[in-house]
């Protein structure tokens, strides 16, 4: 069971609260009239799945019904922490440069 | 090196001998430079593909690679659940593959599989539940599968535990019954396909991960490995959940997620449930297994994780399920409970075939339903590596689906339950 700190509602809550929404940041192909069927096939279909750090959307469902960003390991289950989908996203821009 | 058969004269001998005189059922050998095939994996599927090389394609030289021991992973974590009732043709005539083999297997590799087709029985509670049955049961017809549709009477008939009262949450109209699915025993699938397979001369080489796999010019030329590189110029990898971290050794990016799928077991009984019984809409599925225990188990975890372990909620929603079919299930005590990590497609079904890099094949994406497929995903797998073209039966299900859209619509669509 985990417990996540919600951005939004600034609580923690139970896993049950939430409903996980998959990976986070996925780029969308930049012109979609150009893009060739693998490019959308990838974008549709293709996933990460990390053995480690993982950055994925949860839903607060049962609470403030808002999206938020975390980052969890997929091994040891650790949280390293919870954002709105911005400030989450500038963290994990700061990672991938 | 030939294997002394196993039969009821040499049980008979052994009797007499303390039974100190069996031979190792498998070799251990140490691994050699190179190879004609490597497949990454030792669970039933990664066996089974070797043993039918060996048997069907005259392939010899074959390693099995494991990272663990030989069927640690989702071999020994699944609820051996058999049957082929799918809706669509070309996971039906897959799965219908597979149980055929499955009915001549223990004779096949010499080897007592405890294949049991007592039956599986797909309930359905709601009008929409029963129109699906009604469907999917003519589309099994049509594919010759056998298959039935029961009323709640005739389901209360054969299984006279359960809940069939109208006053019940989700009252029981009717199921879908497959006569000739069933149950096995899973340890016994990996054990017998190995000890088959190494009769045959293939190398079974535990304790091996895989740590790189080394292309030139767009085909594969050898693999490392924590004991060595070894080379081949053909390599199957069937490594379930882990096929993602393969793939991302040469670049290729696969349309899988891992997710934990919990299940359980129960303390021994006696006999009570001669049948297996699956319910899509309360969630949840059981049997007894010949040891007397229920084995249970229900949904995935909705989140990616390795960790072969998942959250209690859902261990609380699949007894609540159970409960609500058994009421009287519900001072069984719980014996095991674990956490096998599922690699699921977008589809629900699984990617064989061939990728961009030459000799490089996947046979991944089983999700939760892969325990069923073993003898079929190995034989159209060993068909695939071996004429480097995919079998009739797996040509639908290649990894390029996900560009073109042609995917096989199994979610939801086939009672599965999951």
């Amino acid at each position: 069971m985990f417990m996540f700190h919600c951005p939004h509602c600034k609580e923690v809550r139970e896993e049950e609260e939430f409903s996980y929404a998959g990976e986070a940041y996925i780029p969308r192909p930049v012109a979609p009239d150009a893009s060739s069927d693998a490019e959308w096939g990838d974008y549709v279909f293709m996933r990460k799945n990390p053995k480690g750090w993982h950055w994925e959307q949860w839903l607060h469902s049962a609470g403030c019904r808002k999206v938020m960003a975390v980052k969890r390991h997929t091994l040891t289950h650790g949280i390293a922490g919870s954002w709105t989908l911005a400030e989450g996203k500038r963290i994990y821009l700061e990672e991938q440069a | 090196m030939a294997q002394k058969n196993y039969s009821l004269w040499s049980l008979i001998q052994q009797g007499f001998k303390r039974q100190e005189g069996w031979d190792q059922a498998w070799r251990s050998p140490e691994p050699k430079a190179a190879y004609d095939v490597i497949i990454i994996g030792a669970g039933g599927h990664g066996l089974a593909t070797a043993y039918y090389l060996a048997k069907e394609h005259g392939v010899r030289n074959i390693a099995v690679l494991e990272k663990g021991y030989l069927g640690g992973g989702n071999t020994a974590r699944n609820t051996t659940i058999v049957r082929s009732n799918y809706l669509w043709d070309e996971a039906a005539l897959l799965y219908e593959h597979s149980l055929k083999l499955w009915e001549g297997l223990s004779q096949e590799i010499n080897f007592n599989v405890m294949f049991s087709q007592r039956g599986v029985f797909n309930l359905g509670h709601t009008l929409q539940d029963m129109r699906d049955i009604e469907r999917r049961v003519n589309a099994n017809l049509i594919n010759e599968i056998d298959a039935q549709v029961l009323t709640a009477a005739e389901v209360k008939e054969r299984i006279p535990l359960i809940n069939a009262s109208s006053s019940a949450r989700y009252p029981i109209m009717g199921a879908s019954f497959q006569p000739r699915g069933g149950v096995a025993r899973h340890d016994a699938v990996a054990w017998g396909f190995a000890r088959a397979a190494s009769s045959l001369g293939v190398d079974i080489i535990e304790q091996c991960e895989v740590t790189g796999l080394n292309v030139e010019g767009g085909h594969i030329k050898s693999v490392e490995t924590s004991r060595g590189t070894i080379r081949a110029d053909r390599v199957g990898c069937v490594a379930a959940g882990h096929s993602t971290t393969l793939g991302k050794m040469v670049g290729l990016r696969m349309p899988l997620e891992s997710h934990p799928l919990q299940a359980f077991v129960s303390e021994s009984l006696k006999p009570v449930l001669d049948t297996v019984v699956m319910s899509n809409a309360v969630h949840g599925y059981l049997s007894q297994s010949d040891k007397g225990e229920l084995v249970i188990g229900a949904g995935i975890d909705s989140y990616l994780s390795y960790a072969q372990r998942g959250s209690p909620h859902v261990i609380e929603h699949t007894a609540a399920a159970i409960i609500e079919l058994f009421p009287m299930f519900s001072r069984v005590r719980m014996n095991r409970q674990w956490g096998g990590i599922v690699d699921v497609s977008p589809d629900a079904c699984p990617i064989i075939g061939k990728t961009p890099i030459k000799g490089l094949y996947f046979n991944c994406g089983w999700g939760t339903g892969g325990f069923k497929a073993t003898p079929g995903s190995g034989n159209v797998f060993a068909h695939t590596i071996a004429h480097d073209e995919p079998h009739p039966l797996n040509a639908a299900f290649a990894l390029e689906r996900f560009h073109s859209g042609h995917l096989i619509d199994e979610h939801g669509a086939a009672g599965v339950a999951h």
